[in-house]
């Protein structure tokens, strides 16, 4: 029986595996590690400042544990939307690290560096022959948003990692990527259903989180077949239902029948999950739709300031129940002291016991906390501006003589000195569209170099 | 019936950083079929719970292989953006909570 045995360690390159899951996995003897390290959920800053929202530490000792097993056994390693974002920094970022690891542990490996970092010059060419489309609710990009973006990424499909494999890749390094391609990609390579390869992909890049219970940092194996694929958590303590497994199917995705991939779409509408074991499940029938049109997604940030932040504590009751018009007044009195110099500046006050995780959408109205957390933030065009509207609003707080009041030696209570924080830059998603091309690696340029010394 | 006793799983997540997607899982296919049929999650739920005009409720679909619901709405504002509370869009799922199923 023909069969493609991937051993996906961990949901994040960083977020750890027990070593006794992955020990597990080995003794299955696979044929692919593989690992997706990014994701656009911890927001828009990571892209746009070229740092990873993984810890350095976390990433080395994932990597040092995949790279020698995979180099024991000549098996490859693919690590997709390297350093979190998949950013040109994001990207040399993790191959120093291999680097590191591949001179201290003596490693050597034929190693491919696929990029995933788009330039604006190149989106604004594709935009004037009307090849970027957004994604809604977005709308058509502009060149002068263009000209505002600080970085771009594209999500490469499977294409990318199945060049780098042909030309002998053993341990493949690339920026931002679509999240299964990093699993589909070797079982497209040798001939696995397309569809089948990538929903066995969309489970194993989460590892762990598609079984019962759930977790992000533990292994899970995959073992594509020619008409079906099989999911099987590594630590004993868990398992795969058809429930979990279906149930995953939704996360983080808009359709769970049909999901959008370069190059076309994963339906699921006829797909099957089955109990193969107490703990393994069997999934069937799932089918990859090409697009004529094959694109690519983008994602792209602007830098729009820098923020500074004041934490504090509100405990009197009196203030408690005239929080609203007190941090009403407060933004007066700031708009009405810097008048005259015309900053521009963005001043919010977070209640925390109130409604400071909804905002708009906390349909809670009164408030019974005996106490409030307060998060003042202050974002301008610089970061001492920033620094200048924040300890106003804050010093402006402290002292707000507000109607009966009782506690004339201030109004709030700090955690820390110093009582203001400087959260650095800005940034915001500006770019979120589709791009079309014609070759699926024209954006994605590759290098495969020798790490180590040859036959060493 | 509140759908928090009907439900497993409430929870909602980014679905990119433009739109939030809200999951409910059923305990039993049973359940799962009496929600749907009641017709009590539709896109007008989401509009009043989460007070947005209808046409930002992109969907709410039913998915049988997981006795699941899945809602998905535009974000208030895209992730990250000024204003921002939950970046990961993890904590937005409470009001589903109460609503109330006639069962």
């Amino acid at each position: 029986m023909k069969e493609l045995r991937v051993l996906a360690p961990t949901a994040i390159l960083g977020y750890g595996f027990p070593i006794q899951s992955f020990e597990e996995g080995l003794r299955r003897d696979p044929h692919l590690i593989a690992v997706d390290a990014g994701s656009s959920d911890p927001g828009p800053f990571y892209l746009g400042a070229g740092v990873s929202f993984t810890d350095r530490s976390a990433v080395k000792r994932d990597l040092e544990l995949l790279l020698t097993a995979a180099r024991e056994r000549k098996i490859p390693l693919i690590i997709g939307s390297a350093g979190g974002s998949g950013g040109e920094p994001h990207l040399e970022w993790n191959v120093d690290i291999i680097e590191e690891i591949a001179k201290e542990k003596k490693l050597s490996f034929k190693m491919a560096v696929i990029h995933g970092e788009i330039s604006p010059e190149l989106v604004q060419d594709k935009l004037a022959d009307g090849k970027v489309k957004p994604l809604p609710p977005l709308e058509e990009l502009t060149c002068e948003e263009l000209e505002k973006t600080e970085r771009i990424v594209g999500q490469m499909g499977i294409e990318p990692f199945i060049r780098a494999l042909e030309m002998g890749a053993e341990v493949i390094v690339a920026g931002r990527a679509y999240d299964p391609a990093v699993f589909a990609a070797p079982a497209v390579l040798q001939g696995f259903d397309r569809g089948l390869a990538l929903h066995m992909g969309k489970i194993l890049e989460c590892a762990c989180i598609a079984s019962t219970p759930g977790s992000g940092s533990d292994c899970m194996m995959g073992f594509l077949r020619e008409d079906c694929f099989l999911v099987e958590p590594l630590n004993s303590a868990r398992r795969c239902t058809p429930m979990s497994v279906a149930a995953h199917t939704l996360y983080e995705k808009s359709n769970p029948y049909l999901l959008p991939s370069p190059g076309g779409a994963l339906d699921l509408s006829e797909t099957q999950y089955l109990a193969a074991s107490s703990r393994a499940v069997k999934v069937t029938g799932s089918k990859f739709i090409p697009d004529p049109n094959y694109t690519i997604k983008l994602e792209g940030v602007k830098k729009i300031g820098y923020r500074t932040i004041s934490i504090a504590g509100v405990r009197d009751p009196v203030m408690i129940q005239q929080i609203d018009e007190i941090i009403d007044s407060v933004r007066e009195k700031v708009a009405e002291n810097f008048a005259v110099q015309n900053l521009t500046y963005f001043l919010d006050f977070k209640v925390y016991g109130k409604n400071g995780v909804m905002a708009g959408l906390e349909p809670v109205v009164e408030t019974n906390s005996h106490e409030l957390g307060i998060i003042i933030e202050a974002v301008a065009p610089c970061q001492a501006k920033a620094d200048t509207i924040c300890s106003f609003a804050r010093s402006t707080m402290l002292h707000w003589g507000f109607e009966g009041r009782l506690s004339t030696a201030g109004n709030l209570a700090f955690p820390y000195s110093p009582s203001d924080f400087q959260a650095g830059p800005v940034y915001v998603f500006n770019v979120y569209h589709l791009l079309e091309v014609s070759d699926p690696c024209e954006l994605f340029p590759m290098e495969l170099c020798q790490v180590g010394e040859v036959g060493a | 019936m509140k759908l928090r006793d009907a439900a497993d799983v409430i929870r909602s997540k980014n679905s990119g950083p433009y739109e939030l997607t809200f999951d409910i899982i059923f305990k039993d296919s049973a359940l799962f079929r009496k929600v749907v049929d009641s017709g009590v999650i539709n896109r007008e739920l989401f509009a009043k719970l989460y007070n947005l005009p209808l046409e930002n409720v992109t969907a709410v679909i039913c998915f049988s292989p997981a006795n699941a619901i899945k809602a998905t709405i535009v974000r208030p504002i895209p992730s990250g953006a000024l204003g921002e509370r939950d970046v990961y869009g993890a904590q937005q799922h409470v009001p589903l909570l109460d609503v109330e199923i006639p069962l």
